[in-house]
């Protein structure tokens, strides 16, 4: 197979309501930064992979296909990837597998959600007859495994505040970051409202508009750029079913099956030593240690301890969501791509104020649905 | 770079109000069976599953997700899907293959388009600030296009009859066909404008249906199959959504995405995804294609549209043509989008 | 097979951008506005972005509110939402001072009126608020009204756009014997041939094999707690009050648990391994609904230990 890198990454300042722009306007402003970034223009641009969570969000049926001119993709391919909420990441690893499998030189890859455009808890709510009506949104879904998480791993209560605490500080580090809060203390966190108990207020993603870009690049392309590349090492995706007897919600196998696909293809055999940047997947801050776990960073029931260490703060052993994370700014349909680009920008040296130091390979990560969709892949500043 | 073939096909039987549930995921559990049948595999055999389905036909988020329940998805599989006809489903299964990640792969579509209103749903494709509030509705832009290729000379209100006569005709002999039957040109002619110009004929019913593909490389394509479909070409383009920037009597994306995928080399038979008659004729223009070629065989989307999984439904019908050696070359075209906005062209041979 | 009416709708709130805002804001002053392309030809209404060279347009310039009819379809029934309630036309017209033409509908009264090549002008609404629909339709020239002068207002810089849609709901014939099930007051699951795992309410096949499921099997409406959460937070669309707590049931004798409410007790005594039976509803107020059970109290049992669901986790 070919090799592809990332040749640059873009994004939007996401808030709340981005009502300065349209949905065009929000996606191009993280598409021009990536092609600046990519030094690259329209010329060079092959084919375009769009990115989004579900079309009730906005209330258009296949968005791209209005967008196609705003996203630079008339005339050319255009493909649109929903897999739930993995699928920024899995808009990626597609438009990366166009350019391994030797069709395209350069693909843009773009992925965008405007939330305000409506109510995503309307909308992940709607009640279909014949259902009972105790659904509440995503924070109504994933609260029950997280106890079922603390239950299981004897985790004391505050871990969940240290997470957001973290991301919300490493946050107010990313200038495009919604939520930036240098102040946040645990005490805050935990003096904030129980929503879906046992998840508070301050341990839960923001709504956002937003939008990522990232111009991936064949080895020819990445060679002729002038500014360092992150080699993609290896890229991984798995799916299982939302709800079946035997389902385990809190270390789900399709996640762990992803991980393990994932490292063996990277040639890397301790994750935890080798890679020197996470960007994770974190909705509720709790999924942190619930990933570095499934993850396979360390065993069952050990990933709290990573966190209560302090080891995932970004001078920690492994820096967890140095960006801030998806607890910082939450486009859905994005959310997966701005993992996988701020794991590039990481070893691209381009992450600015919450660059880690000398990072040199780092995981982007994704998931969705009910915990049953997972993209991640690898990336590296050299290519082998 | 690696030879992939379609291998195996199987699609439900196209119908208006089926007995499924919205999301229509139940359709896929016995076209699941089918395709492996024919293929010799299991569920376990498949590297890559890949489909495409609508949020919005089905009126709910993240309805896809029910469909990896009916595929069995345990052990965790390599799954992703589009939001998109499955035939470009199949595109990105083609590419996955391609990287050489995965020998085998099933991509299936499907939807229920019955379940709510589908040309009021499908006018939410349209431009949300200047034209989605004006609820235009699919059949109606379908109709500003028939007009224009009417008024510029370029088909007939015949002519069109004549595609609807011939699809019918052609839909007698397959099972999985809506509509069919020997009906006269000028008894459709006498019918009335549902959207003037278009009559009830020259337009594709609504359809619940779902369909299947497998994809096989190299020499898994031929331990499955005796004279597998090797996809020669694959290319698909969009064109700009602005239907008065557009020139709507043409196609450039179709034309594009032909000229890329070879489409002008010796085919014997095409499958043209045109839900409207005047779209066939369009199409035959702008893929410069041959008056003596087969078209549309099965009846086409005018005999049946399962919106999401007619595109694959094409791609399945051509291959077939291959398998049974009635076809050494066939093409496959798939659209998506206002008036043909988007498309998409594969051609398969023998080898 | 049950089915029923499902509608989704909501009142989408649309941000606009600098171009589309200079649009909608000179449709409040009976304005219509094009934006100059790459290639000198001017799109009317505006793009955000140009179809060539996908740079930004910026140029925008007054067309005027009536053009010719480049191509037309006859609505004989029109659909809910749309422009007019009585047959009419949809056209592209090309708006005097364009070179591409606009999509809109003309109340031409039969489409013996309908022409192509005819001289269309805009009907106003009477008060224009900045939105596509402040054009209520075309009409043929001749009947247009007077221009209008500016009007001295903030600019336009959201549209709210409702979107209402009508699905008919199906359940699966699974689901379809589940709830009628419930309407006898009976819970009902199947058991997957090849695992042997209850599934409730049962799928038809089994998700993990595949396989169709018909062993039936009527189960108690009794069982264990295995986690929950206590919703807290109101939300549009809410059907129950906060706060509530939203449980994980594992039914005695199935696999897999359901969701429901579990009250009767306050909701900090809710834990993880509490016995529950159901309130069912009184009879009369039956239906095919889970809602039958209206939610699910402590039994009074001692809890259930946890290896015992540990598995449903």
């Amino acid at each position: 197979m070919k090799r592809a890198a990332v040749l640059g990454t873009g994004q939007t300042e996401h808030r709340s309501r981005r009502t300065d722009v349209s949905m065009a306007g929000l996606c191009r402003e993280a598409i021009d930064r990536a092609l600046a970034d990519a030094a690259t223009d329209w010329s060079q641009i092959d084919a375009v992979v769009v990115g989004k969570a579900p079309d009730l969000f906005e209330g258009v049926m296949m968005p791209e296909l209005f967008l196609a001119d705003a996203l630079g993709a008339t005339g050319r391919p255009l493909l649109r990837v929903h897999t739930a909420g993995s699928v920024g990441g899995a808009t990626a690893i597609v438009a990366s597998s166009l350019v391994r499998a030797g069709v395209h030189q350069r693909v843009l890859a773009v992925a965008f959600e405007k939330q305000s455009e409506s109510n995503a808890m309307w909308a992940l709510s709607i009640h279909p007859p014949f259902t009972m009506p105790v659904g509440a949104g995503a924070g109504g879904y994933f609260a029950p495994h997280v106890r079922a998480y603390i239950r299981r791993s004897g985790a004391p209560e505050h871990i969940g505040a240290m997470v957001a605490v973290k991301d919300r500080r490493n946050g107010s580090l990313n200038p495009y970051a919604h939520l930036r809060q240098p102040e946040i203390t645990l005490e805050s966190v935990q003096a904030s409202a129980m929503l879906w108990d046992p998840i508070r207020y301050d341990e839960t993603c923001p709504s956002s508009d937003g939008a990522c870009a990232v111009v991936i690049g064949d080895e020819t392309a990445a060679e002729a750029s002038l500014r360092p590349v992150a080699w993609i090492r290896a890229t991984a995706m798995r799916t299982e079913p939302t709800f079946f007897s035997g389902k385990d919600h809190v270390d789900p196998r399709a996640g762990r099956e992803a991980a393990e696909a994932l490292w063996h293809a990277a040639g890397i055999v301790d994750p935890l030593e080798d890679i020197d940047a996470a960007e994770i997947y974190v909705p509720f801050s709790w999924f942190e240690p619930m990933w570095l776990e499934n993850l396979g960073f360390v065993g069952p029931g050990q990933g709290w301890r990573l966190t209560e260490a302090g080891e995932t703060r970004i001078d920690g052993r492994l820096p967890v969501n140095p960006s801030g994370g998806v607890l910082c700014s939450n486009p859905i349909g994005a959310s997966g791509l701005l993992r996988f680009a701020e794991a590039a920008m990481q070893v691209m040296g381009r992450a600015g104020d919450h660059q880690v130091a000398g990072a040199r390979t780092a995981l982007g990560h994704a998931y969705g649905g009910g915990s049953q969709f997972f993209a991640m892949w690898v990336v590296a500043d050299t290519p082998a | 770079m690696t030879d992939v073939a379609v291998v195996g096909f199987a699609q439900t039987p196209c119908r208006r109000h089926g007995e499924t549930t919205t999301s229509g995921v139940e359709m896929l559990v016995p076209i699941f069976h089918e395709v492996l049948a024919q293929t010799g595999l299991s569920r376990r055999d498949i590297d890559f599953w890949c489909s495409g389905s609508s949020d919005y036909l089905a009126g709910r988020a993240f309805s896809f997700v029910t469909a990896v329940d009916a595929i069995g998805a345990f052990p965790p599989i390599v799954e992703s899907h589009v939001e998109m006809d499955a035939a470009w489903a199949l595109y990105e299964a083609y590419v996955k293959i391609l990287t050489g990640e995965a020998t085998t792969a099933l991509v299936y579509g499907f939807g229920k388009s019955s379940a709510g209103e589908l040309s009021r749903v499908l006018a939410l494709q349209l431009d949300p600030y200047l034209l989605a509030p004006l609820w235009i509705d699919s059949v109606s832009v379908a109709a500003l296009q028939a007009r224009l290729g009417i008024e510029a000379g370029l088909w007939t209100e015949k002519e069109m009859a004549e595609v609807a006569a011939r699809s019918r005709a052609a839909a007698l002999t397959n099972p999985a066909a809506q509509l069919a039957g020997d009906v006269s040109v000028e008894d459709l002619l006498d019918q009335p404008y549902v959207a003037d110009p278009l009559r009830a004929h020259d337009c594709a019913p609504v359809s619940d249906g779902a369909a299947a593909v497998v994809l096989a490389a190299g020499d898994r394509a031929r331990d499955l199959s005796p004279r597998p479909a090797w996809i020669s070409g694959f290319a698909h383009r969009v064109d700009s959504p602005s239907l008065g920037v557009r020139d709507l009597t043409t196609a450039l994306s179709a034309t594009a995405a032909g000229r890329a995928a070879g489409i002008e080399v010796g085919i014997d038979v095409a499958e043209l995804h045109a839900p409207f008659t005047h779209q066939e004729l369009l199409l035959r223009r702008a893929l410069d294609l041959p008056d003596d070629i087969l078209i549309n065989p099965s009846g086409g989307v005018l005999c049946g549209n399962p919106m999401f999984a007619a595109g694959l439904s094409r791609i399945g019908s051509a291959a077939q043509h291959v398998w049974s050696g009635r076809a050494t070359r066939a093409a496959a075209h798939a659209t998506s989008g206002p008036a043909l906005q988007q498309n998409l062209v594969c051609v398969m041979e023998a080898r | 097979m049950l089915s029923a009416p499902l509608e989704i709708g909501f009142d989408y709130t649309r941000s606009l951008g600098p171009v589309l805002g200079r649009f909608m804001t000179g449709l409040r002053e009976r304005r219509i506005l094009g934006s100059r392309g790459s290639d000198g030809r001017v799109h009317a209404p505006v793009l955000e972005y140009d179809p060539v060279t996908h740079e930004p347009l910026t140029e925008l310039v007054e067309v005027a509110d009536e053009g010719a009819v480049v191509t037309w379809s006859w609505m004989p029934r029109p659909l809910e939402g749309q422009p007019l309630t009585r047959p009419f036309a949809w056209a592209l017209i090309r708006l005097d001072g364009a070179d591409t033409p606009m999509l809109h509908a003309v109340d031409a009264g039969e489409p013996g009126r309908m022409h192509t090549g005819m001289r269309v002008r805009a009907r106003w609404t009477a008060e224009p608020i900045g939105h596509i629909r402040d054009i209520e339709c075309f009409e043929p020239s001749g009947s247009g009204t007077a221009a209008h002068p500016p009007t001295a207002a903030p600019p336009v810089t959201e549209i709210i756009t409702p979107i209402r849609l009508r699905y008919r709901h199906s359940a699966s014939p699974a689901e379809t014997r589940y709830l009628h099930g419930l309407a006898d007051g009976r819970l009902l699951g199947q058991r997957c041939p090849a695992c042997g795992k209850v599934y409730v309410p049962p799928r038809g096949a089994c998700p993990t094999d595949g396989v169709p499921t018909t062993d039936e099997v009527e189960l108690p409406d009794r069982g264990t707690v295995t986690t929950f959460c206590i919703v807290n937070v109101p939300f549009a669309g809410q059907r129950v009050t906060p706060p509530y707590v939203a449980a994980y049931v594992l039914l005695d004798g199935a696999d897999i648990p359901i969701q429901h409410l579990v009250l009767g007790c306050p909701a900090d005594e809710v834990r993880m391994g509490m016995r529950v039976e159901a309130v069912w509803r009184p009879r009369e107020q039956w239906g095919t609904t889970p809602e039958n059970i209206d939610h699910f109290r402590p039994s009074g049992e001692p809890d259930a230990p946890y290896e015992s669901y540990a598995a449903h986790l």
